[in-house]
């Protein structure tokens, strides 16, 4: 009992606003402010149709290949930058600057360039991804401490050896920092990019349903976004601490 | 075999001219003030500082052997264990790193755990073991390789007395058995006594006697 009081004190403040939106909405009944309960019917509506599993699942093939391959590219340069003084000195003012501007800031340029199509949305997100996963990733292995390489090369281990088994192990945290603060942007970015260029996606659906005046499927769109952001973030955090937990 | 010749070496800010010859199996402490240059003889040894003069390990003149080609063991008193490896994965990280086969990397390291009494640590993480504990993986993960030369930066400053007298003792044992040249940098007499063949003390970066 003791647990569930817990459980409920907690989570007050989502409640009471829950109450108070379906409240309104009933108050109001415009259908600028539907209420909570309308929003719940209308998710549900839009989950059987496969209208929204069919929006979301573009929107999260493009997170995903983006991200994944912004996120393995940004490894492998900081790796190169942490390895090489020479390259670090050349690529980090480069990176350093390009990591300033807002992903969305390429928007225009990116659809001058790349065209309206599916490849628009995956190159931002990959930008979202690249810059901060290279910055810390090199932070990640300049940070190793030059003890732990000294030693491992006292026991005869390569640099290439001492890079698999050490460093990169110890820079994961950094790693996985740079993954987790990209991890909500990119659902941001994809929203965006969907909603100014492309005509499928959770954005393009956000979009639509605005012309149409339909304030429920605008919710609808903004709780699964809210959601699809938080769990990515959760399965990132989820696999440092698979990867990393045992010794740190 | 492990004989060592330094002739005329110099460092930046530190060493001045140190000339030392050290015999095969002989267990060398240096002792000195802090800041004196003990530490700095064993980097200079291992190859982790720039230098002038010639160090020569049986003969053969290190100057331009890369840290991992020097046959040298290296402990520092933080010991600093990989915190991502397992015990098993520390000590067998050297012979790993040279590609020895799988079969002899466990029965070395078996062996190696047996003597030093760390048999139950085998599969724990570095962040679970205590002071002691650390200093005996340490040793064992440096001379696991067999190097011709092992060098020790004070290994035991950060131990109570008992445990400390416990890993003296086994560290003798241990550099008989594996006829091992030692060079030891400590400034704790106890230390100096009990270990040393020869005792060389450095005040300055210059050898006093």
């Amino acid at each position: 009992m003791n647990k569930f009081i817990s459980i409920l004190f907690k989570n007050s403040p989502i409640l009471i606003f829950l109450l108070i939106w379906e409240c309104a909405g009933r108050v109001d009944q415009s259908p600028l402010l539907p209420s909570f309960s309308m929003v719940i019917v209308e998710f549900y509506n839009l989950l059987e149709s496969g209208f929204l599993v069919e929006n979301l699942a573009h929107s999260f093939i493009r997170v995903l290949v983006g991200y994944l391959s912004g996120g393995l590219f940004g490894i492998m340069v900081g790796i190169f930058m942490g390895m090489n003084k020479a390259i670090e000195e050349a690529l980090k003012p480069l990176i350093s600057m390009l990591l300033s501007i807002p992903t969305l800031g390429w928007l225009p340029l990116m659809m001058l360039w790349v065209g309206i199509n599916e490849a628009l949305p995956i190159i931002l997100i990959f930008i979202c991804a690249f810059f901060p996963v290279a910055y810390a990733t090199l932070l990640g292995i300049k940070e190793t401490p030059k003890e732990f390489i000294n030693s491992a090369k006292a026991l005869g281990a390569s640099n290439f050896y001492i890079l698999i088994k050490i460093i990169l192990p110890l820079a994961l945290p950094s790693i996985f920092t740079g993954l987790r603060l990209e991890a909500g942007m990119v659902w941001k970015t994809v929203l965006a990019a969907e909603m100014f260029a492309i005509p499928t996606g959770i954005g393009a659906m956000m979009i639509n349903a605005e012309s149409l005046i339909r304030v429920d499927v605008i919710m609808v769109t903004l709780l699964v976004l809210g959601f699809m952001s938080f769990g990515f973030e959760k399965a990132i955090y989820a696999l440092e601490k698979f990867l990393t937990n045992k010794w740190r | 075999m492990g004989y060592i010749k330094l002739q005329n070496i110099f460092t930046d800010f530190c060493l001045q001219n140190i000339n030392l010859n050290i015999k095969n199996g002989d267990f060398v402490v240096i002792q000195g003030h802090s800041g004196a240059g003990k530490s700095t003889v064993l980097n200079a040894l291992a190859g982790f500082v720039e230098y002038e003069g010639d160090i020569y390990l049986d003969g053969k003149c290190l100057n331009d052997v890369p840290i991992q080609k020097r046959g040298v063991g290296y402990l520092h008193q933080a010991i600093h264990l990989f915190p991502n490896l397992s015990v098993f994965e520390n000590i067998s990280f050297g012979l790993k790193a040279q590609k020895t086969g799988k079969k002899i990397v466990v029965k070395e390291v078996n062996s190696i755990m047996q003597r030093l009494q760390i048999s139950h640590l085998l599969q724990r993480y570095p962040k679970n073991l205590s002071g002691g504990e650390k200093q005996r993986v340490g040793i064992a993960r440096s001379i696991i390789t067999k190097p011709k030369v092992l060098l020790l930066d004070e290994p035991l400053s950060s131990l109570d007395e008992v445990t400390a007298r416990g890993i003296r003792k086994e560290l003798k044992s241990l550099a008989k058995a594996y006829n091992l040249t030692v060079i030891y940098v400590t400034h704790n007499l106890v230390d100096a006594e009990e270990l040393a063949d020869k005792i060389v003390y450095i005040n300055k970066g210059k050898i006093l006697q």
